[in-house]
């Protein structure tokens, strides 16, 4: 089938402002978006930039805004899509260059909440022991692949550009809630501030554009009722 | 290109929309109230303004954004407070529309035919 793609471009160097461009590619309908992105960059246009690594939904580096609503593109068939596909960068980062954004804040924001196991108590024989019950509280977040699609989809990000975001909460939700962690207050500190939980408006946004389908306004709502009745 | 949001997006823009609709209503009724130490006459004056068929579908409007507010203020609530609320909010929202509109009918209907 015929794939007609509008891409948001951008160089630099050469650019003052993204601009869009069409492309015509052939594809069979169970291709994904990124297999038409690479036909144009491998057959079209070889300066198309953009991120892309495992291909498989495993990574999260493609995230990008696809017909207006942010997916993975090794994620989504074409064939689901209304054409032309528009694609544009996540939205709320500096453009690098085409569809690769400058990641380097949310990055910041994630390393923020601490997001590893902090225990301090004396290493027992063997493993720190956890119930079926205890893992199943926080087994949700774990599956967060730092993609950005989240926080780039959340309206309070993009008017404050300091709040944490959907995806670092999520990061800190799944130490809050394990059984194991005792660093909680040092997260806490970061998360019960002005650029906290509190900026978030219960949109859902983050939770629609998921690709791991967790359920983020969820975690975020736990975060901010265990704050409100000092429960963590 | 607007973010394609769901329902989430589109509850909590008209919930901003119909706040500060509310918030610029109260700060003139506080206004023409005022009027009233500058004495009757200015302040009648002014209040007969009012009456003009603009205002009145104007306190319909009024009466849809208080409305939606409060309800979609109830679905806020749930989210934040019940545990389950974040997976039922989409129904959450289309009960509060369908709720929205069993007021808005007879109550339009009312205040226009008044």
């Amino acid at each position: 089938m015929k794939v007609e793609l509008r891409i948001q471009r951008f160089n630099p160097e050469k650019d003052s402002k993204p601009h869009f461009e069409n492309y015509a590619v052939e594809c069979e309908p169970t291709d994904r978006v990124l297999d038409a992105i690479l036909q144009v960059k491998g057959v079209l246009d070889g300066s198309l930039t953009l991120r892309k690594s495992c291909a498989h939904g495993i990574c999260g580096s493609d995230g990008m805004q696809i017909n207006g609503r942010n997916m993975l593109a090794c994620k989504v068939l074409v064939k689901n899509l209304k054409q032309p596909i528009v694609i544009e960068p996540l939205k709320g980062f500096k453009i690098v260059k085409d569809l690769v954004v400058d990641m380097k804040s949310f990055f910041e924001k994630y390393r923020s909440v601490q997001p590893y196991l902090q225990n301090e108590d004396p290493v027992p024989e063997k493993e720190r022991l956890q119930s079926p019950a205890e893992r199943e509280r926080f087994d949700d977040t774990t599956k967060c692949i730092l993609c950005a699609c989240c926080t780039t989809a959340c309206p309070s990000f993009w008017s404050d550009p300091n709040y944490v975001g959907p995806a670092a909460i999520v990061q800190a939700h799944r130490f809050l809630f394990d059984s194991r962690d005792k660093a909680k207050e040092e997260r806490l500190n970061v998360l019960d501030s002005r650029e906290g939980v509190w900026r978030c408006r219960t949109i859902f946004n983050c939770s629609d554009a998921c690709p791991r389908e967790i359920d983020v306004t969820r975690a975020i709502s736990e975060v901010k009722r265990n704050l409100l009745f000092k429960k963590l | 290109m607007i973010y394609r949001g769901k329902e989430g997006q589109w509850s909590w823009v008209l919930h901003r929309i119909t706040g500060i609709g509310v918030l610029l209503f109260l700060l003139t009724h506080i206004l023409d109230t005022m009027l009233v130490g500058w004495g009757p006459e200015i302040y009648n004056k002014v209040m007969s303004i009012y009456r003009h068929p603009f205002f009145k579908i104007g306190e319909v409007g009024l009466f849809a954004a208080v409305l939606y507010h409060a309800l979609n203020g109830i679905r806020i609530i749930l989210v934040d407070f019940w545990p389950r609320g974040t997976q039922y909010h989409r129904q959450m929202f289309y009960g509060e529309v369908i709720l929205f509109f069993l007021a808005m009918i007879p109550v339009s209907f009312l205040m226009l035919s008044h």
